[in-house]
């Protein structure tokens, strides 16, 4: 394979990720999701929501000191991207989103109609 | 029976095994030789290791450790990384929360990794950022390489 080649092929496919890990929990008010993305720094991360879909990806960026040649890598793929599907009660405009340490924490809340409320039953 | 249907080529299951036997070759389930303290993949945290003439950089990829408890030792040419990471699920009020996924490991962990002998174990540096523990064990000076003069 030619240069040529290899450029053209990169740009056309979506690079290679692989799944990071979660944990996703719900309450009342909305759902929290938690992502392990060690070694991706804030700017390296991308959160976008399309539609109903929220992709979380992001890039693994680790100080190399010049020279360095690898012996041994458990972690290849140095990428990270997962995408969910919201359903309709969430309000992904006033999702929350923090990193630290290489954790993601997103706080999707739900709708304010969507909260559960108490109806009060009028004595007739 | 189900032995002699798998080894036969042109059934369904002769397709599965060949795909099956394809999949532990690319991704290394197969009897390849491993290192006797190599864990099961996904396993916290995962490593990296790199060598320069002057060091060998370790990268531990350890998301949301508290840094001041991990406990990192080298002794005889072996590396210890052990630690803690505590459940980031909320415990109390249980039925109010609602559990989908748990993929994030929790719990004690340590890793082991021989390194090469010519290590200075005075010379160690460790540095947590953004999840990934950097341990810098420079190499002693008699093992790096020189440049010979020629007269």
């Amino acid at each position: 394979m030619n240069d040529d080649t290899r450029v053209t092929t990169q740009e056309q496919a979506p690079q290679r990720a692989v799944l990071p890990a979660v944990d996703v929990y719900e309450d009342e008010t909305g759902i929290t999701l938690l992502a392990d993305m060690p070694g991706v720094a804030r700017d390296q991360l991308e959160l976008r929501v399309e539609g109903d879909a929220l992709s979380i990806e992001g890039a693994v960026r680790a100080p190399t000191p010049e020279g360095l040649e690898p012996v041994y890598a458990e972690v290849r793929v140095p990428r990270y991207r997962r995408t969910f599907t919201l359903s309709r009660e969430l309000d992904p405009a006033r999702i929350d989103a923090s990193l630290k340490d290489g954790v993601l924490t997103l706080r999707i809340p739900k709708q304010a109609h969507a909260q559960p409320r108490r109806i009060e039953v009028q004595a007739g | 029976m189900y032995e002699s249907l798998l080894n036969y080529p042109n059934t369904w299951f002769g397709e599965f095994e060949r795909l099956r036997r394809e999949l532990d070759e690319t991704f290394g389930g197969s009897a390849l030789p491993s290192s006797i303290r190599s864990v099961a993949a996904g396993s916290l945290p995962a490593i990296n290791i790199g060598r320069t003439s002057t060091s060998v950089e370790v990268y531990a990829f350890a998301p949301g450790l508290d840094a001041s408890k991990v406990d990192v030792t080298l002794d005889r040419g072996v590396l210890r990384i052990s630690g803690e990471r505590a459940s980031a699920l909320p415990q109390a009020e249980r039925g109010k929360v609602n559990v989908y996924a748990r993929e994030r490991s929790v719990g004690k962990f340590t890793r082991a990794i021989a390194l090469a002998d010519d290590l200075d174990p005075a010379h160690v540096k460790a540095s947590y950022k953004d999840g990934v523990l950097q341990i810098s064990i420079a190499r002693r000076e008699t093992a790096q390489p020189k440049r010979i003069t020629v007269q």
